[in-house]
């Protein structure tokens, strides 16, 4: 029987870890993250979980040491947001590159400078091409249910890939919500035991890991890992299942709300979708046929299904948490971007940026785009491609 | 040898194997070469203990060869030999001379 509880989103996902029982974290406090890894911390000196924590002197050195503990075999947590997910690049690559199914939520944050500590997508954003699967989360009650989740993609045999489980910081990370927990005895069937690939404690099988991999053979190690990836949407959708059945609660590649006759619609991530959903009924009632698409899996990143379920909207606008610097528009609006340039008959494509470094997303700002939308779903000619919203001139 | 591909490598680029070293030949990367003049040694083996390639050979307890295939020529065994009378039994000289 599932257990209804009033709780911060950090908690929820630590009760998470709590009922996987990982074998080895090794973490950093950073905000506002801390709240997470000091409840964890606190189940282990109460003995209610079993997992050796080792504190560490920074996040470059929690990720090495958790790449260490996964090569011996075990399973293996961290967690981290903004600075400290910086401070962890070089060695994200190497967690990825080696194949350690690590899980590691992140609680996003903005990036220095200037110095924020407020929700935004940011830090993830700059470490979404660093070959880690990475699964976005709306509200607490999302981000415990892919946290249980990331063990069964990470872990299992065809990928061994780590896994980035993202919620937006202060705004899900320390609001307390109503979400279900599930019972620990169901959690640790779900992820079942933790199988050992090459792990370096098997003395009878002494392995190396991290060869130099020159010129005769780093791009066929390149090219199995990108294979790897394209086996991961379909292994997050058996996950999925199997997570409905016990759970009832379905997820998907991606969300989809009064999508399907939409004409007009929004692609946003995390917490500002379900403030969006409200203006979308709004709109309905006033009969706008308008839509949204919330992405999960944000990598791999499924193109291919994104671009069907968008392709027959006249106009869409994707709403960036982040910019992505010199590249003129935000990181989600290049994905989809990407997903629809394929397609012969396409939606005009809008980019906004809101909510940096926490700034409030109203209800009216959505109102104020979806209106936008409408016009340009009339006329078929865009105003200005890309926008920053919700910012003073 | 024949190269291996995309589909035969192990996944995160582990060697599954041990003692796979040996397949690496690292000789050819020697710009000094060490040359042994046995009439000077002690057979202290001290050349075999710091040797950080296994490229000296030990035969019947005493000291033998160097193994070519694999000394990079780093010279740690001519700088540790203490040698007989002052004459070290190891010298290094330039490769192609």
């Amino acid at each position: 029987m599932a257990k209804v509880v009033a709780v911060t989103g950090n908690e929820a996902v630590a009760n998470a870890l709590r009922q996987v029982n990982p074998d080895v974290c090794a973490v950093y406090p950073i905000t506002p993250q801390t709240e997470m890894m000091q409840r964890f911390a606190s189940f282990i000196s109460n003995d209610l979980v079993k997992t050796e924590i080792i504190l560490v002197e920074s996040e470059h050195s929690s990720l090495s040491a958790c790449v260490g503990a996964s090569a011996a075999g075990g399973r293996v947590i961290t967690a981290t947001s903004s600075q400290g997910l910086a401070l962890m690049f070089e060695i994200l690559f190497i967690a990825s590159g080696t194949r350690l199914p690590i899980v590691m939520p992140v609680v996003n944050r903005a990036l220095s400078a200037p110095i924020n500590i407020h929700g935004d997508h940011s830090d993830a954003m700059s470490a979404r091409d660093a070959g880690w699967i990475q699964l976005w989360s709306e509200n607490g009650q999302e981000a415990y249910d892919n946290a249980i989740q990331a063990f069964r993609i990470a872990e299992h045999m065809d990928v061994r890939l780590p896994v980035m489980i993202c919620m937006d910081g202060f705004i899900v990370s320390h609001s307390i919500e109503r979400l279900e927990y599930l019972e620990d005895e169901e959690v640790k069937n779900f992820v079942g035991e933790f199988k050992q690939l090459n792990p370096l404690l098997d003395i009878e099988h002494p392995v190396s890991y991290g060869p130099l991999i020159l010129t005769d053979y780093y791009m066929e190690f390149r090219k199995a890992q990108d294979e790897v990836n394209t086996k991961v949407p379909q292994i997050v959708l058996d996950v999925a299942e199997d997570f409905a059945k016990m759970s009832g609660r379905k997820y998907g590649l991606f969300e989809t709300y009064r999508l399907d006759d939409a004409e007009i619609g929004l692609v946003i991530l995390n917490s500002a979708a379900g403030t969006s959903k409200d203006v979308i009924d709004e709109f309905r009632d006033k009969g706008i046929k308008a839509g949204l698409l919330k992405p999960r899996l944000y990598r791999p990143f499924p193109y291919r299904e994104v671009g069907e379920a968008l392709k027959h909207l006249k106009a869409v606008c994707v709403l960036d948490r982040a910019d992505a610097f010199g590249s003129s528009f935000g990181p989600v609006y290049l994905d989809i971007a990407t997903s629809l340039y394929p397609y012969k008959e396409k939606p005009v494509l809008i980019n906004k940026i809101y909510g940096l470094g926490g700034r409030d997303y109203l209800p009216g700002h959505a109102e104020t785009v979806l209106n936008e939308l409408v016009e340009i779903a009339g006329t078929g000619i865009p105003g200005s491609l890309k926008e920053y919203i919700g910012v003073r001139e | 040898m024949k190269l291996k591909g995309w589909k035969e490598v192990t996944p995160g680029c582990v060697i599954t194997e041990a003692g796979s070293a040996v397949q690496f030949k690292t000789g050819s990367w020697r710009s000094l070469k060490p040359v042994f003049i046995e009439e000077n040694c002690i057979q202290c083996l001290f050349c075999w203990l710091y040797c950080p390639d296994m490229a000296i050979k030990v035969k019947d307890g005493k000291r033998a060869e160097f193994d070519y295939d694999y000394c990079k020529g780093c010279g740690i065994c001519a700088v540790e030999c203490p040698g007989k009378k002052g004459n070290k039994a190891i010298i290094m000289v330039e490769e192609g001379k």
